[in-house]
């Protein structure tokens, strides 16, 4: 079943082109991963899925409702954590249900112990670390009602160690919860180890020059870091990019 | 407690030294009493004089408090509409500047002259000295929310009403308290200077009783007055400040 498809959207800012007739879709329970330069227009689609920019033509369906310009239709998870300072952890995860109406503070204390938040539910944020901070930023967004999550370069800012640790963690409470995701990306480690389908964004105009099915079964080990498969794989992607930015050029 | 102790001897030393220096300079150059009294003939009379000080005091203890409440509300409730109608803050903000301009010791006569001479003359005047800090602190916090918050409560689907309750009062706080305390100080003032135009108590009676028959003495123990009040004030919004925001004292106390 589909649970999100973009249609023929196109988007400008002034008169630079962005987005040229872009489709895609998401499939309900699936992880799929955009990946594309920088620049090229990642965050520009999430705020129109998201619905702080209207799109030039095309639409956005989540289900069966048109969502062009509706805002909260989408649980989301920005780059930096945005966790309001002056909330507890507790409560800041409980703001994306807040936001929606009705809140579940037993299910948020249940999601933080098996975070390995327990014990941090009265502290502030300013005394979590980056990658705690993250997981309390994907728990706010796991636990708000919409039916899809999309993820915008979460783990970016976080150190390689930390960034790894954070990819095996979401893939464990993904194995669990099974939520319909929607991943940006520059990492192409990251892309094929935690999705099953890839997106290849071309730049200027952005639209899907390829995609990518990955050929892992689930749940995946991290032993396939080391899989001559894996290494097909990144070559593959790494390839298209190349190709990407040597077009441009 | 030990950390005031550890910081506030240096400025109390100072003090101590200047008051001394005072003292002694007084008495060698035999400076008349009613010119300027040494410090000695200011404590007698602030001890003595206590019984003829202190319904003075209360008076005006009790102005600036309740001027310094209705100018927090009055302060707030414009940083409010003035926040969430954009019309009326392009048409009204620039006057409300301009209003600042106007001397308050121009105004208060003319209050007078409006009102007489009870209270609400004097509440008018405190109410003008104390709403315009805590306006702008408030304006400040409202508008200067970070960018990544605000993205996030939109994208969330947050309604006008949940990002003002959710995101921009609560990161006003913080700069609300030090318009609260600009305010707090500036209420003392204000009521000393309401009480010059004509009450029946307050210290700005008493000091204008002191110096027209030249008690000096009198009048630096008004000053002396004035001071630790507006101090008092000061530490208590400090306090409050540090309860309700839990979250910035520890953050700060880390560094
Ligand atoms: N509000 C806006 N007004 C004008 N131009 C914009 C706006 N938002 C984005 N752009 C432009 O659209 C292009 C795509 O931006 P976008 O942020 O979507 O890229 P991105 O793929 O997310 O990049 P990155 O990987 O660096 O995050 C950029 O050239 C940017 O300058
Ligand atoms: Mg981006």
């Amino acid at each position: 079943m589909i649970q999100l498809s973009v249609n023929s959207l196109s988007k400008s800012f002034d008169s630079i082109q962005v987005l040229s007739s872009l489709s895609f879709h998401v499939n309900k329970g699936e992880f799929v991963s955009v990946i594309g330069p920088s620049g090229s227009g990642k965050s520009t689609i999430f705020n129109l899925i998201g619905g702080m920019l209207l799109p030039d033509e095309g639409s956005i369906m989540l289900g069966e409702a048109e969502i062009s310009g509706k805002r909260g239709s989408i649980s989301y998870m920005p780059q930096t954590p945005s966790l309001m300072p002056w909330r507890t952890i507790l409560q800041n995860v409980l703001l994306g249900q807040e936001i929606m109406g009705k809140t579940e503070p037993e299910t948020a204390r249940k999601m933080l112990q098996k975070a390995g938040l327990g014990g941090y539910e009265n502290a502030f944020p300013h005394e979590l670390s980056g990658g705690m901070k993250q997981r309390t930023a994907f728990i706010r967004a796991l636990l708000s009602p919409q039916p899809i999550i999309l993820l915008d370069e979460p783990f970016s800012a976080l150190d390689e160690l930390t960034r790894h640790d954070m990819q095996k963690w979401l893939l464990d409470i993904w194995n669990e919860h099974k939520p319909t995701i929607l991943f940006v990306t520059h990492n192409i480690e990251e892309a094929i180890y935690l999705s099953d389908r890839i997106l290849i964004l071309g730049s200027k105009p952005a639209k899907v020059v390829q995609e990518y099915t990955v050929p892992f079964a689930r749940p995946r080990m991290e032993e396939i870091f080391l899989d001559e498969k894996f290494l097909e794989c990144k070559r593959s992607i790494h390839h298209a990019l190349k190709e990407l930015s040597f077009k441009s050029d | 407690m030990i950390n005031v102790f550890r910081k506030g001897w240096r400025p109390a030393a100072v003090l101590l030294l200047l008051f001394i220096l005072w003292e002694l300079s007084v008495n060698l150059a035999e400076v008349p009493a009613w010119l300027l009294p040494p410090p000695t003939d200011i404590i007698h009379e602030a001890v003595f004089g206590w019984d003829g000080f202190r319904p003075h005091l209360q008076s005006t203890v009790l102005l600036s408090l309740r001027g310094f409440a209705i100018g927090t509300f009055i302060g707030l409730l414009t940083a409010v509409i003035l926040h969430l109608l954009p019309f009326i803050r392009e048409s009204v903000y620039p006057l409300l500047i301009l209003s600042q301009n106007v001397p308050i010791i121009v105004l208060a006569p003319l209050l007078v002259v409006w009102f007489g001479f009870g209270i609400l003359p004097k509440l008018i005047v405190i109410t003008l000295v104390c709403f315009f800090p805590i306006t702008v602190a408030a304006l400040d916090g409202f508008r200067q929310t970070p960018a990544d918050l605000r993205h996030y409560m939109l994208m969330a689907g947050a309604r006008r009403g949940q990002l003002f309750w959710k995101l921009e009062l609560p990161h006003s706080l913080p700069s609300l308290f030090s318009g609260l305390k600009i305010s707090a100080t500036y209420s003392v003032m204000g009521a000393v200077i309401s009480e010059w135009l004509g009450a029946k108590a307050g210290i700005g009676v008493y000091m204008t009783l002191a110096s027209s028959s030249f008690r000096t003495d009198r009048v630096f123990v008004a000053i002396l007055a004035i001071m630790l009040l507006s101090l008092l004030l000061f530490g208590g919004i400090l306090l409050s400040e540090r309860l309700l925001i839990k979250w910035k004292s520890r953050e700060s106390g880390r560094k």
